[in-house]
């Protein structure tokens, strides 16, 4: 008799997880195929603005960027708190500017140069006079393609 | 040399690893694209060359101080006002015999533009002037002519201008890329973008 008993008594089987480590490589891969690395460390506040008329920025590789705002807290002591103009990953001055622009058209193929874009990515608060200094110098490169880079909403949400 | 059957590698801590990896690129990662409003600057002007001459009526000033207050042609303006403000200017159409303007749906007043082919909007910062109230202004100007391509892309072709431009940059479209261009460049000569921006003022 007691050998049907002791069928019953048994306790619930543990799940089991030989396939956990294949799910997780699946995601594991996913997430290294799409992922792009951070390019730069950014040192200075960015929060963009709101805007709702926008174009998408595709191709990448065709673009440069040029950050604009206040220098972030740990780094006031040495760059103060006026904004800044931040290429790759340091702190640049306005006149900087063309010469940055040259050298991301060094590493481009020559059939590409006409579509290069700059992308401008420069905090809320930021002064216009900055920005428009920016431009003249963009001006001068000729590097005339460029997108104020946005959050998407509406424009009151910049109040 | 007795023969052993070598130890099986144990693989419970495969998952622990796997995860680890996995936490780590999903920090990194950034899949969203970037977005913007896109502009084209001037090339730098020859200083010898006379600047053409425009009428008045043509052009619509836009003015930001630097306490990032709005006027437009000289009045004072809320944020919300300016795009149907823009359009009204843009769609006049008041112009007679050889400047007028067929497909407009504007007053026609005789004081305001001619023809959206002439219509110039002049947009004027300060140099104090903060980057949001910009964004937001250039965001709104671009509303109102997207609006009325729109419009105009709908009574002609039956589909929006920026759906067709959005298709248009679609690697994958699948149709008649050609006649998408055309279509396009039509509804942008109705309503060019005439944006003119001034040197910010140093007040």
């Amino acid at each position: 008799m007691s050998k049907f008993k002791k069928k019953k008594s048994g306790e619930l089987p543990a799940v089991n997880t030989a396939s956990l480590p294949d799910i997780v490589f699946m995601l594991l891969f996913f997430f290294m195929v799409a992922t792009v690395m951070r390019q730069n460390t950014l040192m200075i506040e960015n929060k963009l603005p709101f805007a709702d008329q926008v174009e998408k920025l595709d191709r990448k590789e065709l673009v440069s960027y040029i950050y604009a705002g206040k220098p972030s807290e740990r780094y006031q002591k040495t760059a103060g708190t006026e904004a800044r103009i931040q290429l790759n990953d340091k702190f640049a001055t306005v006149s900087e500017i063309q010469q940055f622009i040259y050298a991301e058209r060094e590493t481009k193929r020559e059939e590409l140069i006409p579509y290069l874009t700059t992308a401008l990515k420069v905090d809320v608060e930021t002064n216009m006079g900055l920005v428009s200094d920016i431009k003249q110098e963009l001006r001068k490169a000729e590097a005339l393609k460029i997108n104020y880079t946005t959050r998407i909403g509406e424009v009151a949400k910049n109040r | 040399m007795a023969k052993r059957s070598a130890p099986e590698v144990n693989a419970g801590s495969m998952a622990d690893i796997a995860f680890l990896l996995l936490i780590f690129f999903l920090v990194t990662t950034t899949i969203e694209t970037d977005r913007g409003i896109s502009r084209k600057l001037p090339p730098i002007q020859d200083e010898n060359v006379e600047p053409p001459v425009i009428k008045q009526k043509n052009i619509f000033t836009v003015i930001v101080n630097r306490n990032n207050d709005l006027f437009v042609e000289d009045q004072i303006m809320e944020l919300s006002e300016l795009r149907e403000a823009a359009k009204v200017f843009l769609d006049n159409g008041g112009g007679v015999g050889e400047d007028g303007c067929s497909y407009c749906q504007g007053a026609r007043d005789p004081q305001s533009s001619d023809n959206p082919k002439k219509a110039i909007i002049s947009l004027v910062n300060d140099r104090k002037t903060e980057y949001r109230t910009y964004i937001s202004v250039q965001n709104e100007l671009v509303a109102a002519y997207n609006e009325l391509r729109n419009r105009e892309s709908q009574r002609l072709f039956g589909m929006d201008y920026t759906e067709m431009e959005d298709k248009y940059n679609d690697p994958n479209f699948k149709g008649n890329k050609e006649k998408l261009e055309t279509q396009i460049d039509q509804v942008k000569g109705m309503y060019p973008q005439l944006l003119s921006e001034a040197e910010p003022k140093s007040s």
